[in-house]
């Protein structure tokens, strides 16, 4: 019967090591334990969230890095495209101007033959009326060597004057 | 294996052959688990091996004696007119004359319940020592830091805060100062040689004190919805107007759960004790009864005290983390809010 009556004395001792142990571990045992495991987890939580971001941030960037790239690859395409139409425009540019300048200088090679042909016609005549006039001075000096010549000359000029005058 | 069976079919045989007397299992039984002035290691040849512990006795009479307690051994030995009473109301303890004075020994209880002590505070503050100079980005914890915390936080997370619920911190101290209390007595009761085996958490006034301090805890912090509940409960009004009835049921309640809590504890870790001690005197029952049965019986019982104190690890366990788990169930269901206020909490 002596076990399940409590012991008074026990009571005491139990009571006064229970509170020490329990005043000393709810001081600087347990909440020591929980507060590091708990400070822990908020560790880890923040670590996690911070990969999370820095994953995402990462995705982002190579999304980027690729919109970037697509981009440059548009760019270049576009400035090939311009090079070549650029090119293209300065040969045919190139070649107007070269047909242009041909044709002037072909225009102006004509003009000049023109001209000296002119000129030439132009001294070919002088030369023509001056050999004529020789001539026909020769022919003429030749006609008329004799006096009466001459004079029969000379009367039926003058009638061919007089005929025209009176005409 | 084999090997071991033998030696012990020969030991029970030995003991056979050095029988003489009959034994008094039910005197060897009580005598392991009642609380003694001394605490008893073995008897060698006649000669009682045992550790004195200090006597501290006050009595109206004759004032205040501290001494040790050899002077009162063999039972009824009178020092300072104090004795063991060897029969009587008071047998087993120091009475002064007929009567009991206020005995505050140091007890095999006692002595075992300060080492204990001393275990639990080494262990818990060596393992809060551990984080002192370390960061909470560090490794976790390995080994018996690793543990320990292991442990804590398998309290606190699975039965602390779904029991208690939102202000759990509040009490998250007392109830795992509870458990490891329970679990490192619970253990140590278990080790069967010095400084174990003292039947702490087997005894009474133990487990009452936990209980009283559960109970402490439960009325104190108990909210207005919680006495409501208690003093004037949502039943038809027949039951508690003219005659208090469901107001008496539930003050009883507020002292059986403690009193359950007292009881669970107490009579598992002695009937476990009471167990072992059983199981193990068979040796010594049966070795009278000639080499063969006393051989065989050995084996058993060896078999029997192997299997048993399996079980009362598990149960030491076991019972720690029903008392802390009933604690906070108590607890909770005093930090109970009204309808109303847990909605607008929500």
């Amino acid at each position: 019967m002596s076990l399940l009556l409590p012991e008074s004395g026990l009571l005491l001792w139990m009571l006064l090591a229970f509170g020490i142990v329990f005043a000393i571990l709810a001081k600087y045992g347990f909440p020591v334990i929980t507060q590091m495991v708990a400070k822990r987890k908020e560790y880890i939580d923040q670590s996690l969230q911070a990969a999370k971001t820095a994953n995402e941030q990462l995705q982002r960037l190579q999304s980027e890095g690729d919109a970037i790239l697509a981009k440059a690859r548009e760019e270049q395409a576009r400035i090939l495209k311009e090079a070549k139409e650029t090119g293209e425009r300065i040969v045919s540019d190139a070649r107007e101007k070269a047909q242009a300048e041909g044709n002037r200088m072909l225009h102006e090679v004509q003009a000049q033959i023109k001209e000296e042909k002119d000129e030439a016609i132009r001294d070919i005549r002088r030369q023509v009326a001056i050999l004529s006039v020789n001539i026909a001075e020769k022919v003429i000096r030749e006609k008329l060597d004799t006096n009466e010549k001459q004079m029969t000359m000379i009367e039926r000029m003058l009638d061919e004057i007089n005929n025209e005058s009176c005409q | 294996m084999r090997k071991i069976l033998f030696i012990l079919s020969l030991i029970g045989w030995w003991m056979s052959a050095m029988a003489q007397e009959k034994v008094d299992v039910g005197g060897i039984v009580i005598g392991h688990v009642e609380d003694s002035y001394e605490w008893h290691i073995t008897t060698w040849n006649d000669t009682e091996v045992s550790i004195p512990l200090p006597v501290m006795v006050w009595s109206g009479a004759t004032g205040f004696h501290c001494f040790s307690s050899s002077h009162l051994y063999p039972a009824g030995t009178e020092h300072e007119g104090l004795r063991i009473a060897t029969e009587g109301r008071h047998k087993g303890k120091i009475v002064e004359g007929d009567v009991r004075p206020f005995d505050f020994s140091i007890t095999k209880t006692v002595s075992g319940l300060l080492i204990n002590c001393l275990l639990l505070l080494a262990i818990i503050l060596t393992t809060a020592r551990w984080y002192r100079h370390r960061q909470p980005n560090e490794n976790a914890p390995r080994g018996f830091v690793g543990l320990i915390e292991m442990t804590v936080m398998m309290i606190e997370d699975d039965v602390i805060k779904p029991c208690v619920g939102p202000d759990y911190k509040r009490f998250s101290p007392y109830l795992l100062t509870a458990f490891f209390f329970i679990l490192t007595n619970n253990l140590m009761g278990l080790v069967p040689i010095f400084p174990g085996g003292a039947n702490v958490t087997g005894n009474i006034a133990v487990t009452l004190v936990l209980a009283v301090c559960t109970f402490v805890a439960v009325n104190l912090f108990g909210t207005r919805e919680y006495w409501k509940e208690i003093l004037w409960p949502e039943v038809p009004l027949m039951l508690k107007c003219p005659l208090p009835l469901m107001p008496l049921i539930e003050l009883f309640g507020i002292f059986t759960k403690p009193f359950a809590l007292t009881v669970r504890l107490f009579a598992n870790i002695l009937a476990g004790h009471f167990i072992i001690l059983a199981i193990t005197s068979i040796i010594f029952v049966t070795a009278a009864m000639g080499p063969a049965i006393s051989g065989s019986m050995t084996v058993l019982s060896v078999a029997f005290s192997v299997f048993m104190n399996s079980l009362e690890l598990l149960v030491a366990f076991i019972q720690s983390y029903v008392f802390t788990m009933l604690s906070a169930v108590f607890i909770g269901m005093s930090r109970a809010k009204s309808e109303g206020e847990q909605e607008h909490r929500e």
